[in-house]
């Protein structure tokens, strides 16, 4: 009897402490903003399906959607896992990849060649940007998020600098007359566009899978999970979620986030090479600016927190946001015609999505 | 060896703080130097009329300062409630009303508070709930209402809230406000109320100075060190100068007669608000604000409503935001409605910054030093680009770069500062302790 008055009295505490509606175990399990959004997601298909909209078309296109932001969400993990929050300095990763871009296309490469040269030259730019990068947000412990977020904005702004004045020749990225590079720099040009979307890539139902990139992604996700089963990667996930323990037993935390936070550098630049080529044009000067905010929201929406954060999260997420966004455009646009409607609800969503994680971080204490 | 230390400890700091405003000092005279096409009347002109544009929101930054809330990034939102009520005006006057320019204003200021106050308060919530990580908080906040803002703007105008769809403001299909609206009446109209020459008002505002310097020194504490003596004669001296050179060229009738008439009416505005930020710090509210910036435990353990004082600091600089962002736009003369808010907290948090703010401590001297600094780069920059490298983007591009800079490096030291601080006084390991 007073076995059960306990339990009783401790779900009384649970439900009293957490806010109403989140007793149910599911929405538990799989978190409020997920179950919303993807109740959300369901209710557009569901009107784009009753305003005929041609479902195949929309759904190759969340496919190729979802694979190109992929590995830009999944950037975020190990810097979560280790403790310095989701990745509001993925920009830094961004540019690297831009940079090896440009080089590549600089020196003449071509097709496949120059996407497997890109690759290599924007992990080694982003491992040596992800090494300062770490030193500097150990130095900072406690605002990782703000000074992440500025040093992300403050190096798009100065390579903003470096693209105008870089000694490029190529026609293929300079204006045609004047100094300087291209905002945007068209891969068709140096046959690099699709090229891993085509892979292998074939229709079923008329919908288009790419599998290429579909596979590049998945294969990244798997080569992260791996790294977080190998000694180095339980180190990082010890020491972001309990420092103290972990440092008592004599984990090197700041090393640990050094190497997470290259990890995710790196898979910020590899991502970019992803997405370009699946659109088929980069961006340079600001295009980078407010990249790391979708991708942030991304990985929220899957069910991440600012502390917690797996690769299950990075696919649902990813899909759920990219899948919304993706079929929300044509279906707001039959409704509401001339409006902006599905940039407006991108913007709240993607800003939502994270206040609310914020009001979720603990440690800020009074 | 603890003392050097403790000196070091406590100069470094101080050099860093100041850093800023030097790098900018020193980059305005290289402008000169650099450029020859740029006449010292003409930057004054481009230089004081960006002043009074400005210097009132720069101000609204200063109380969640001192309420330890840091940079409020946040009031964009105030910029925006500002915007709504503009539009609210401009549409109700065009189509009922037909006010003159001084009323409109007046109705702007009067309608925008209710506005602002209660987006002010529900920002001020959501700070407390994100206690600790305030600064990227309000960074998003401010996009995100951005997309509540497009929403009432862009969809609901016209689809749910019933508006003329002949009216110049709205969209020529009905749904949604235009791109760009039109100030009418409202423009110049705080700025015409009242002009006075250049020089007479930089006379009058140096005397009045000079006469706060030294009532103040009178007034104030008994046994000043050396530091306060060489800062008061600086002081001083700068006024007098200032007074001196004023009366020489209105004597001498030189070039810079020529700089732009001074709108008395914004300067009178602002220096209110200057006098009120002062005034409320020494009210019981201000003790408030300022124990509470200082360490909230101890502010709850005596007594003080922590999130209450919070609050109200965000709802002030919200308000003062949204009033800012009137006397700013009136003077535009245009309102750019999807983008007239979007840079105006990142420039206002880094003007405060290099007037040599810092997260935990602005002053009003600051907020306007900061803004005089900040604008002079602003007017500069793309001259030395032109002149330095032949490009005048390239100078757009690095005062981006510098706006950016300044605020990450702001933040990068002071954060640093902390933790190496909180590192000097308390072991490790007695902090965990101290928490279990």
């Amino acid at each position: 009897m007073s076995k059960n008055n306990d339990i009783q009295s401790n779900n009384d505490i649970q439900s009293n402490t957490i806010k109403k509606g989140l007793e149910i175990p599911i929405v538990k399990s799989i978190g409020l903003p997920t179950l919303i959004i993807a109740a959300f997601f369901i209710l557009v298909m569901t009107t784009a399906a009753i305003l005929k909209q041609s479902l195949p078309i929309l759904i190759s296109d969340i496919l190729r959607r979802f694979g190109m932001n992929g590995v830009l969400v999944l950037a975020m993990v190990p810097a979560i896992k280790s403790g310095t929050g989701p990745n509001f300095a993925l920009p830094l990763g961004i540019i690297c990849g831009l940079l090896a871009w440009t080089i590549g296309i600089e020196m003449g490469f071509i097709g496949i060649t120059l996407i497997l040269l890109t690759v290599v030259m924007a992990t080694v730019f982003a491992a040596v940007t992800g090494y300062f990068y770490g030193k500097l947000l150990n130095a900072v412990k406690g605002a990782e998020m703000t000074i992440a977020t500025y040093t992300g904005f403050s190096t798009v702004a100065l390579m903003s600098l470096v693209w105008l004045m870089a000694p490029f020749k190529s026609k293929q990225m300079g204006w045609m007359m004047g100094e300087g590079l291209r905002e945007t720099i068209k891969l068709d040009g140096v046959e690099a566009g699709q090229i891993i979307n085509n892979f292998l890539s074939f229709e079923i139902f008329e919908v288009k899978i790419p599998t290429g990139l579909l596979l590049t992604f998945f294969a990244f996700c798997f080569l992260v999970w791996i790294f977080f089963r190998t000694k180095t990667g339980i180190a990082i996930i010890a020491g972001g979620s309990n420092p103290e323990f972990a440092a008592a037993s004599g984990i090197d935390i700041d090393k640990n986030r050094l190497i997470a936070n290259i990890l995710s550098t790196v898979l910020g630049a590899i991502g970019i090479i992803l997405y370009s080529q699946s659109y088929g044009f980069f961006q340079l000067y600001s295009g980078p600016l407010m990249m790391a905010f979708p991708a942030v929201a991304g990985v929220l929406i899957g069910g991440a927190t600012a502390s917690k954060a797996n690769i299950s999260h990075v696919i649902i997420g990813t899909f759920l946001f990219q899948g919304l966004l993706t079929a929300s455009m044509p279906v707001a646009n039959q409704l509401f015609e001339g409006t902006d409607l599905s940039e407006i609800m991108r913007v709240v969503l993607q800003n939502g999505i994270i206040l609310y994680a914020l009001t979720q971080v603990k440690g800020g204490g009074k | 060896m603890k003392k050097a230390k403790y000196i070091l400890s406590k100069q470094m700091p101080y050099l860093a703080d100041n850093i800023v405003p030097i790098i900018f000092i020193a980059f305005t005279l290289l402008g000169f130097v650099l450029t020859t096409n740029v006449p010292f009347n003409f930057f004054l002109s481009e230089l004081s009329s960006r002043f009074y544009r400005n210097a009132f929101i720069v101000l609204s930054l200063v109380i969640p300062v001192i309420a330890g809330l840091g940079l409020n990034f946040g009031i964009v939102i105030g910029a925006m409630s500002g915007q709504l009520a503009i539009i609210i005006v401009r549409y109700l006057s065009i189509e009922y009303l037909h006010l003159s320019g001084f009323w409109e204003l007046v109705f702007c200021l009067v309608l925008s508070l209710p506005i602002a106050a209660f987006i002010g308060f529900l920002t001020g919530k959501l700070y407390n709930k994100t206690r600790g990580q305030e600064m990227i908080a309000s960074l998003i906040v401010g996009f995100f209402a951005n997309g509540v803002y497009q929403f009432i703007l862009l969809f609901a105008t016209g689809i749910i809230i019933p508006v003329r769809s002949s009216h110049p403001m709205i969209k020529p299909d009905g749904v949604g406000v235009r791109m760009t609206v039109d100030m009418g009446e409202l423009h110049y109209s705080l700025q015409n109320i009242l002009k006075v020459p250049f020089l007479w008002a930089v006379l009058l505002v140096s005397v009045l100075l000079l006469a706060l310097v030294i009532s103040r020194h009178l007034m104030g504490k008994k046994g000043h060190n050396k530091d306060n003596r060489v800062i008061f004669f600086t002081k001083v001296g700068l006024s007098a100068v200032l007074i001196i050179y004023s009366v020489f060229a209105i004597v001498t009738k030189s070039k810079i007669t020529s700089v732009k008439d001074v709108p008395a009416a914004t300067i009178i505005i602002i220096g209110l608000l200057c006098l009120f930020t002062e005034l409320i710090m020494k009210t019981k509210l201000g003790q408030d604000f300022r124990s509470v910036g200082q360490s909230q435990h101890i502010a709850e353990s005596n007594g003080i409503n922590v999130d209450k004082t919070r609050i109200i600091a965000v709802i002030m600089s919200t308000v003062l935001a949204a009033w800012g962002q009137i006397i700013y736009l009136q003077d535009m003369g245009t309102l750019n409605v999807y983008g007239a808010h979007t840079q105006i907290g990142m420039f206002s948090v880094a003007a405060l910054l290099v007037g040599g703010a810092s997260v935990h401590k602005a002053t009003v001297s600051q907020a306007l030093i900061g803004t005089i600094l900040f604008n002079s780069m602003f007017i500069m920059s793309p001259e030395i680009g032109k002149a330095a490298f032949g490009n005048a983007l390239l100078g757009e591009y690095f005062r981006t770069f510098m706006v950016y800079g300044i605020i990450g490096m702001a933040l990068g030291i002071y954060v640093w500062n902390a933790n190496r601080k909180a590192r000097i006084t308390l072991d490790p390991v007695e902090v965990h302790t101290q928490d279990n």
